[in-house]
């Protein structure tokens, strides 16, 4: 039980332990609470779980070639074989596997199927995602009032400057498309969709007026701006190796960007192996007043203090968190009046994917890797509902060419079979879903009772899996892009569900939910506890749906917002 | 391209999966995996493997799979990726492999001239494809299919093979959605 009474000092006392602010959790929305507290004159303490990653120097695989890993990318069959979880994940491999979590080093318990991945160190998955970064456009809010599964306390109109705010500073690609369902932004110079992407789009676009694909947006320099060169980022080189760190600074992580300039304004303390065990609430104060951490090595216990605390350990962990914060004013977690926190978690249907070749031109190729591909905004159920499932999905597409075939006759090895397969070879077609999936009460994360983890914070149950409603998107995304490829002049399409497993998309939200209703939510429309008013979540476990956009650049935009109310109320002496 | 990727073009050259890639191209592994044994690979063996491999993809104008050391590559996989069962099919392969040979030419496959080489492995190669097409997929993956594909995966990844066969630009410094591509142009490498 956190309380006054029971203060856990290591050194140097109350007094040196004390900060204006703490942030927990050093990914994409921590780095963003610290960066914004910091630039505000908060003295700002960043507990970060996992070891230092210092930007250029912890990055020991940027610059390697294929041929300098033994394995060349493959992973040996035994880590395969103990991390079956992180070992499904598309970016763990031989470069990357130092920045993601192993599955026996942090286990948890999985009452339905869920791949947890989870990357333990000072910048997080801000080194790992994939960094696609669409603003959510007014459909995306309005939609679970409309559909009657819930409401989100704020509109597009509210967090529109912020998506500005984020965008300007993280540096976004993107063209200027003046779609209703994907609203424009502060855009840096688009990526370009090579000669086949382009075919498709231009037939998807004629042949339904209600589809329209474009250019990934993505939060990549295409040219930097004077406050990125500030920020010592150059521009993206289009080698497509981000997962392993960028030596350029060409993508936007926390330890290229935020990290490093909350770090400048002399107010940041940023604390690496610092276990967080639970937000301290004092009874008599009737707030948060700090945070117990465990220490990730020597297993020692300290206290931390602040004024304000923001939660950032990404989804499930915030969720862990805030359900081990026991007080007696709050028996079942921090803010837990009314049973639902760790409920309502929800996540992208990524199960569709289709294949396809194409009858591309022979003469066309393309240069460098580009770290995007072509999208297209959901066009199901967008302005009133009318299919027989509930909300929609968007479409990932991109095509390339491989190594040439060898046609059955011709020579199966030898010289002219290695001159035939170092050529180009035909033009292929691969397209992906995210679907929005609706959030469930039974959906839910919770505390086990007996089992622990090796710094004694009780293990996750995950229990977390597919309905009705999202096998009916994922047919209807299958036969639908099987069409539209067609129309596009598409061949051998074939549609498949990977059947994978809710956790893999890497995208959970909710459980500590944002809502107009402290009966049917956790947080305010400031993402502040409704009963905690010195408590901010702000990453995905504040989401109150999904929507079918990737959902990284809403939680920049959400967490920059709500540190900036944090600051005024603080000032004007609520807080 | 990552790993995933790698892998992928090499089992879309082949068809199928790659041996002991299950578990990342298609989500799942068979449950009852037993792996850690631990192969001795002997200079000749490696010598071995890098004729074989230099028969499949031998030098040109530009360097085969000898010099791109695919022979060792092939142990490192076979040593660490595959698991029991493979690593017994892969080394009793290499013996049946060089007794067909001594059967057919009364020389072992090394001592072989070139073009006897690639004539046995243009036929090992034919053996091996129709029984992969025939095969239930409880059954065992031919030996000759796992050579082939570690050696065009070894080939491609190596520096002389990504930086010689094929293009490789580690830093493109920009992208360009539609070039020109004329017949014999190199495909790129990552």
């Amino acid at each position: 039980m956190g309380d006054t009474t029971n203060v856990n000092i290591n050194s140097g006392g109350v007094a040196k332990n004390t900060y204006d602010a703490i942030v927990i959790g050093s990914g994409i929305s921590g780095g963003w609470a610290a960066k914004e507290l910091c630039d505000h004159g908060l003295k700002t303490l960043m507990l970060e779980r996992g070891k230092n990653v210092v930007h250029l120097k912890d990055y020991p695989t940027a610059t390697k070639n294929p041929w300098d890993f033994p394995h060349r990318g493959q992973m040996p069959v035994k880590v395969l074989d103990e991390n079956p979880v992180v070992a499904r994940c598309y970016a763990f491999g031989e470069s990357s596997q130092h920045f993601f979590v192993k599955d026996k080093e942090h286990p948890y318990i999985q009452e339905k199927p869920f791949d947890w991945i989870r990357g333990y160190q000072v910048g997080g998955k801000s080194l790992l995602w994939a960094r696609q970064t669409q603003r959510w456009s007014r459909f995306d809010f309005e939609g679970p009032a409309r559909d009657g599964f819930g409401d989100w306390p704020i509109r597009y109109e509210d967090i529109a400057p912020w998506y500005s705010h984020v965008e300007i500073f993280a540096g976004i690609s993107g063209n200027r498309d003046g779609l209703e369902t994907l609203p424009d932004g502060e855009f840096l110079p688009p990526w370009e969709l090579n000669c086949v992407e382009k075919n498709i789009q231009d037939k998807i676009a004629s042949n339904y007026k209600d589809r329209y694909p474009i250019v990934g947006r993505c939060a990549h320099l295409t040219k930097p701006n004077p406050i990125h060169i500030e920020q010592g980022r150059q521009q993206c080189q289009a080698r497509s190796l981000c997962e392993r760190g960028c030596p350029f600074g060409g993508y936007f992580s926390s330890n290229s960007t935020t990290i490093p300039w909350a770090l400048k304004t002399g107010n940041l303390t940023l604390q690496p192996n610092s276990v967080v065990h639970s937000i301290i609430y004092d009874d008599k104060k009737g707030k948060a007043i700090g945070v117990k951490v465990i220490d990730a090595h020597s297993k020692q216990s300290t206290d931390y203090f602040a004024k304000i605390i923001f939660v950032n350990a990404a989804c499930l962990n915030s969720n862990l968190i805030l359900l081990n914060s026991k007080s007696n004013r709050f028996p079942n977690g921090l803010g837990n009046d009314n049973g639902l926190l760790g409920k309502y978690v929800c996540f992208h249907n990524y199960r569709g994917t289709v294949y396809a070749s194409y009858d591309g031109p022979a003469d066309k190729y393309y240069f460098g890797r580009r770290p995007t591909q072509a999208m297209m905004p959901n066009f199901r159920n967008v302005y009133k509902q009318e299919m027989d499932f509930l909300r929609g999905y968007m479409v990932h597409y991109s095509a390339s060419r491989g190594n040439a075939y060898v046609k059955e006759g011709d020579e199966q090895l030898g010289g002219k079979f290695k001159d035939a397969i170092t050529e180009a070879g035909d033009w292929g077609v691969f397209a992906m879903m995210q679907g929005e999936t609706v959030p469930k009460e039974t959906n839910h994360v919770r505390l086990s009772d007996d089992k622990k983890d090796e710094w004694g914070i009780p293990q996750l149950i995950t229990s977390v899996g597919y309905d009705a409603n999202d096998e009916k998107v994922l047919k209807d995304f299958l036969t639908q892009t099987s069409e539209m490829l067609e129309k596009a002049g598409c061949k051998n399409i074939s549609p498949n569900d990977s059947k994978q497993a809710p956790g893999l998309d890497i995208h959970e939200m909710g459980g500590c939910r944002m809502g107009k209703d402290p009966k049917k939510s956790m947080l305010n429309k400031w993402n502040q506890f409704h009963n905690v008013n010195n408590v901010f979540v702000t990453d995905g476990a504040s989401m109150a749906s999904t929507s079918t956009q990737n959902p990284s650049i809403t939680f920049m935009a959400l967490t920059a917002r709500a540190a900036n109310h944090a600051v005024e109320e603080l000032k004007k002496g609520n807080i | 391209m990552n790993r995933r990727e790698a892998l992928s073009s090499v089992a879309l050259l082949l068809g199928g999966t790659i041996v002991g890639a299950e578990v990342f191209l298609s989500g799942c592994g068979p449950a009852d995996k037993k792996y850690g044994a631990s192969l001795t690979f002997t200079p000749d063996d490696v010598s071995f493997l890098d004729e074989v491999a230099e028969t499949i993809i031998p030098a040109t104008s530009t360097p085969g799979a000898k010099e791109a050391k695919v022979g060792q590559f092939m142990t490192v996989i076979v040593n660490d990726c595959y698991e029991d069962k493979d690593q017994k099919i892969f080394l009793d392969g290499m013996k049946k492999l060089n007794d067909a040979a001594v059967a057919k030419y009364k020389k072992n496959f090394v001592d072989l001239a070139d073009t006897d080489k690639h004539d046995f492995l243009v036929a090992l190669d034919k053996e091996a494809k129709d029984y992969m097409s025939k095969k239930k997929p409880e059954d065992p993956t031919h030996y000759f299919r796992m050579m082939k594909e570690l050696t065009l995966w070894g080939y491609f990844t190596s520096e002389p093979g990504a930086t010689k066969a094929l293009r490789y630009v580690a830093v493109p410094g920009k992208y360009e959605g539609c070039i020109p591509y004329k017949k014999g142009d190199k495909a790129w490498a990552t």
